[in-house]
């Protein structure tokens, strides 16, 4: 069993980094949060909403890999992200400092950019619960300032983000350590 | 659903690859195998509607394995499993556009092919082909929601879907050829592996979305 005893809560408006050494679990939470995988035990809930695959309703991911196709331009990727959620692409490739590479195919993006790709796909979903995994990863500290100051806003205007991640996010957010 | 539709066929067709890698495979076991078997034109067109059936389910198969697995190696599978759309509905938009990418194209060249081999029916073949190659795409994407975790899963696809197959390869050689009751045959049994493919596919998905 990976966690025994798990029990926290993530108050809306707020933002929770999720912190641990490799293979303690933060990825494998993630994915239980966003109901891919079932509990074997006890209950995950988002308000009254416990079921996997409703919850999944109101997440907004940002997984491990970029899933930035190599053989579409960035607004390409974004668009359909956009369309399949029910979004628009708007602003966010000015929010990201995207726009001067919105026609360059995905294969050329560095991966801190295709990172930003990642990020910029979060936002327009319009979730309001985020979850991600490690989400600085690959990021110079420009990115990072922006990855930080995307999640602050997302909770600011009362979402919730769960954060895997190795390192700060350098935002005020609570904390849950897996040993 | 379009939009993942639309997405499908666009990556398709940038990729170079699956629709006119089918179509280059179907061709040359088209003509390979009048070279084989001689200049017996009559021998050829008898064997011409199970050759090129099973020359079309082999190429069609080609492209079957990266229907679900490219999406889920970079990621895009969960984030569209967690968008509005049911997977039902994306197994559905993959399974159409696999057969617009893959197996219309066959069976549009299919007439072309059957010159080779004398055929006269080639009217029957094409609308054989045209009927019964969507069974391929979407009896085949069960196979692919099943083995996208799987490394080098195209390998093992093909041990899962071609004995599913094997209907839609005896109905369709005998519509080819004009049997009497095969084209209705290779319809029903299409129509229902479209119908009941999305429900299938989606489980398998979902399966290894949870692994």
């Amino acid at each position: 069993m990976l966690f025994r005893g798990l029990s926290f809560r993530v108050e809306t408006g707020r933002a929770l980094s999720l912190e641990g050494a490799n293979g303690s679990g933060k990825t494998s939470l993630l994915r239980m949060l966003a109901g891919f995988l079932a509990p074997a035990e006890g209950a995950i809930r988002f308000g009254d909403v416990a079921d996997g695959e409703e919850r999944g309703k109101f997440v907004g991911w940002l997984g491990h890999h970029d899933a930035v196709k190599a053989q579409m331009s960035v607004r390409e990727n974004l668009d359909f992200f956009a369309q399949l959620y029910a979004s628009e692409a708007g602003d966010t490739l000015d929010a990201l400092g995207l726009a001067r590479l919105a026609e360059l195919p995905g294969q050329y993006l560095s991966a801190g950019q295709k990172k930003r790709v990642a990020l910029a796909r979060l936002k327009l979903t319009k979730r309001p619960l985020w979850l991600m995994d490690e989400p600085l990863a690959s990021l110079d500290a420009a990115g990072k300032k922006i990855a930080a100051d995307l999640v602050a806003a997302h909770c600011a205007g009362g979402g919730i983000a769960v954060v895997a991640t190795h390192e700060p996010l350098g935002i005020d957010c609570d904390r849950l350590v897996l040993a | 659903m379009s939009a993942l539709l639309l997405r499908d066929i666009r990556l398709a067709a940038r990729a170079g690859g699956s629709a006119m890698l089918a179509l280059a495979f179907f061709a040359s076991v088209a003509t390979l195998v009048p070279l084989g078997v001689g200049p017996d034109l009559a021998l050829l067109a008898r064997i011409a509607g199970g050759v090129l059936w099973i020359a079309a389910v082999l190429a069609a198969l080609l492209a079957l394995d990266r229907l679900f697995q490219a999406d889920f190696e970079d990621g895009s599978l969960d984030m569209i499993a967690l968008s509005p759309l049911s997977l039902e509905s994306v197994a559905a938009a993959k399974i159409a556009a696999h057969w617009l990418t893959t197996g219309l194209p066959l069976a549009l060249l299919s007439p072309l092919l059957a010159v080779l081999f004398g055929v006269k029916t080639i009217a029957a073949l094409f609308v054989s082909l045209l009927v019964g190659t969507p069974a391929v795409s979407a009896i085949g994407a069960v196979g692919a929601g099943l083995t996208m975790s799987i490394r080098r899963g195209g390998l093992i696809l093909p041990l899962i879907v071609l004995p599913l197959l094997a209907p839609a390869v005896i109905f369709g050689a005998g519509a080819a050829v004009g049997s009497a009751g095969a084209l209705p045959l290779l319809g029903a049994f299409s129509f229902a592996a479209c119908v009941l493919s999305p429900f299938a596919t989606a489980a398998a998905v979902r399966l290894n979305l949870g692994s």
